[in-house]
């Protein structure tokens, strides 16, 4: 309409900043993956590598290991999350005396800070005056060592992740569910339909593009994992909980492998972003499936 | 019949919500537990309850010199960066929304997608960058507030721009051009008439950027080294270095986790809005 010289005017602040902290890092570690270059190495200075880095990396079996871990860690919490964050929201639809209290208490998770977070399990967690290896060495025998067990520091991961978003899942499903029309579900019932039924053919059909929506959210998510298993595990024991993005903290800081580490940030990126795109379109099919066929 | 079921159904909530209460505060109570215990206490297991204070372990973070330095600089790094977001994402959403700007969408459709991948992808480039590009004489962008309030943007401006946009939107168009007819000029308008509709969607997304910021730790962690660092450097430090001092820990953990607690009393509601707004939306 009017003339846009104010429109981008008003927008370059935006544009200029994303730039140059978004656009640019992103090109930035596209051009240092062609290089060798360790801080520490013997040959002072970084040397053009070509592809190297790429061709290491897609036979670097730690690399390979952590990328199967933290996936198989996205696909344990998303899939606990998901289900138990649908059924509480289903209990908080209607009202009760109580319930903002109890919504209040639930939503604090959501705004700790990671690292704070991981720091509050570490309390939790740690031998010699945690709540947790106390008790259940207490009660059930189990000896619960954090830094030793591999699976208990997996699970650990799992449970916290749980414990920090599922309030998330519940109250995006929540104001869901309080979006969606009442009278479909109150006719079924007079028609006969029990919970069950109702639950399968209505209420989930039209909740689809929130529960797409929230897995979508979810899924990438917890494959960005990172600070508070950073301050739990710290990767460990061994690699047992070295997600992807411990892994490469641990290759771009301690080990200052320039190179490397760019390559394996972009090859991550370019996974993550694969993946997202082919997460979308299959989400996104199987929501419009859901809906035509009610 | 019908009402016994329901009231059954009310205690069967009631059972759960405690118990899911309990699941959520355990593990902070644990934390305020610790804070408020010395060293000999804490290693004398087996005590759930608490009822003494040791208060040397917020006191003495509390008066060094340098955590001190780490709560001012969260404090100037968040309220700085989200009141530069909420600025910059008012006249980009109001761009976004009164102009034809061809391509400007897929610029934030790229941002977006771009903080879907793992943060630590970026760490790198933004460490080479802020310590051998963005010099300018003596000055260093590594290790400064500045760099850090500039850096959150990337990620709280594209945030805060998708939660406005629906807002701005939904201000009539009408307003602005019988403004124009009035004589009034665009940054007139922008002052007098969008300022004041969307204050309330641009306090929830100050606040949530607010939080973000203050969240914050790898960033935070990778381009700071002694000036700028903040609080969530400084809880992570207490683990790294050997011989952890539990207590102080914990109270620094307690800390760090108030201003969620107060955000989530007073503006509950909005905050969930805000959180669950993305998901709902069309």
């Amino acid at each position: 309409m009017r003339s846009n010289r104010m429109g981008w005017g008003l927008l370059a602040p935006t544009l200029i900043i994303l730039g140059i902290f978004g656009l640019l890092p992103f090109f930035y570690v596209i051009y240092v993956g062609f290089f060798d270059w360790n801080v520490f190495s013997a040959e002072v200075g970084r040397q053009f590598a070509g592809a190297d880095n790429y061709r290491r990396l897609v036979f670097d079996e730690e690399f390979l290991g952590s990328v199967g871990r933290t996936l198989l860690f996205a696909f344990c919490v998303v899939t606990i999350e998901m289900i138990l964050g649908f059924l509480l929201a289903q209990t908080l639809v209607r009202d009760f005396p109580g319930k903002a209290v109890f919504r209040t208490i639930y939503a604090l998770p959501i705004m700790i800070a990671p690292i704070a977070v991981g720091a509050t399990w570490k309390l939790l967690t740690i031998p010699g005056f945690g709540l947790l290896p106390y008790y259940l060495d207490k009660w059930f025998g189990i000896e619960y060592q954090l830094g030793s067990h591999s699976g208990q520091a997996f699970w650990t991961t799992v449970v916290m992740d749980v414990w920090h978003w599922t309030p998330f899942v519940t109250l995006t499903m929540l104001a869901g569910l309080t979006a969606i029309p009442k009278e479909p579900l109150e006719q079924a019932q007079v028609d006969g339909a029990n919970r069950f039924q109702v639950l399968r053919f209505l209420t989930i059909p039209m909740m689809m593009p929130v529960i797409i929506t929230t897995l979508f959210i979810r899924i990438m998510d917890a494959l960005r994992v990172m600070d508070e298993v950073f301050l739990l595990t710290g990767g460990g024991p061994a690699n047992a909980t070295r997600y992807i993005g411990i892994l490469i903290w641990r290759v771009v800081f301690p080990q200052t492998n320039y190179g490397y580490g760019s390559a394996m940030s972009l090859l991550v990126l370019y996974m993550t972003l694969v993946l997202a795109f082919l997460l979308f379109s299959v989400l996104s099919r199987v929501g419009k499936q859901n809906t035509s066929e009610k | 019949m019908g009402k016994k079921r329901s009231n059954l159904g009310l205690i069967g909530t009631y059972i759960l919500w405690t118990m899911m209460s309990i699941f959520t505060l355990l593990p902070i109570y644990w934390m305020v537990v610790v804070s408020a215990r010395s060293r000999v206490e804490l290693f004398s297991p087996g005590k759930f309850w608490q009822t003494t204070f040791y208060a040397q372990n917020y006191t003495n973070p509390l008066t060094s010199p340098a955590f001190q330095r780490y709560i001012a600089n969260s404090l100037i790094i968040a309220t700085s960066n989200a009141l530069l977001v909420i600025t910059l994402a008012l006249f980009a959403t109001y761009a976004l929304s009164r102009w034809k700007l061809n391509g400007a969408d897929n610029i934030f459709f790229w941002t977006i997608t771009n903080r879907m991948a793992p943060a630590a992808a970026f760490i790198l480039p933004l460490f080479l960058l802020f310590t051998r590009a963005f010099k300018l004489g003596d000055f260093m962008m590594f290790d400064t507030r500045i760099g850090l309030i500039l850096l959150y943007c990337v990620f709280n401006l594209p945030f805060a721009i998708w939660l406005l946009k629906g807002i701005i939107d939904g201000i009539p168009i009408e307003l602005d051009e019988a403004a124009l007819v009035d004589g009034a000029g665009r940054w007139t308008i922008l002052y007098r008439v969008i300022l004041p509709l969307a204050a309330p969607g641009l306090a929830i997304a100050g606040i949530l950027c607010w939080m973000f910021a203050w969240n914050e730790y790898l960033f935070a962690a990778a381009l700071t080294s002694t000036r700028a660092r903040t609080i969530t450097t400084g809880l992570a430090e207490f683990v790294t270095v050997t011989g952890t001092n539990w207590g102080e820990m914990a109270a620094v953990a307690t800390i760090s986790l108030l201003p969620a607690l107060i955000f989530l009393v007073f503006v509950q509601k909005y905050i969930v809005m805000g959180l669950t707004f993305g998901a709902v939306k069309e």
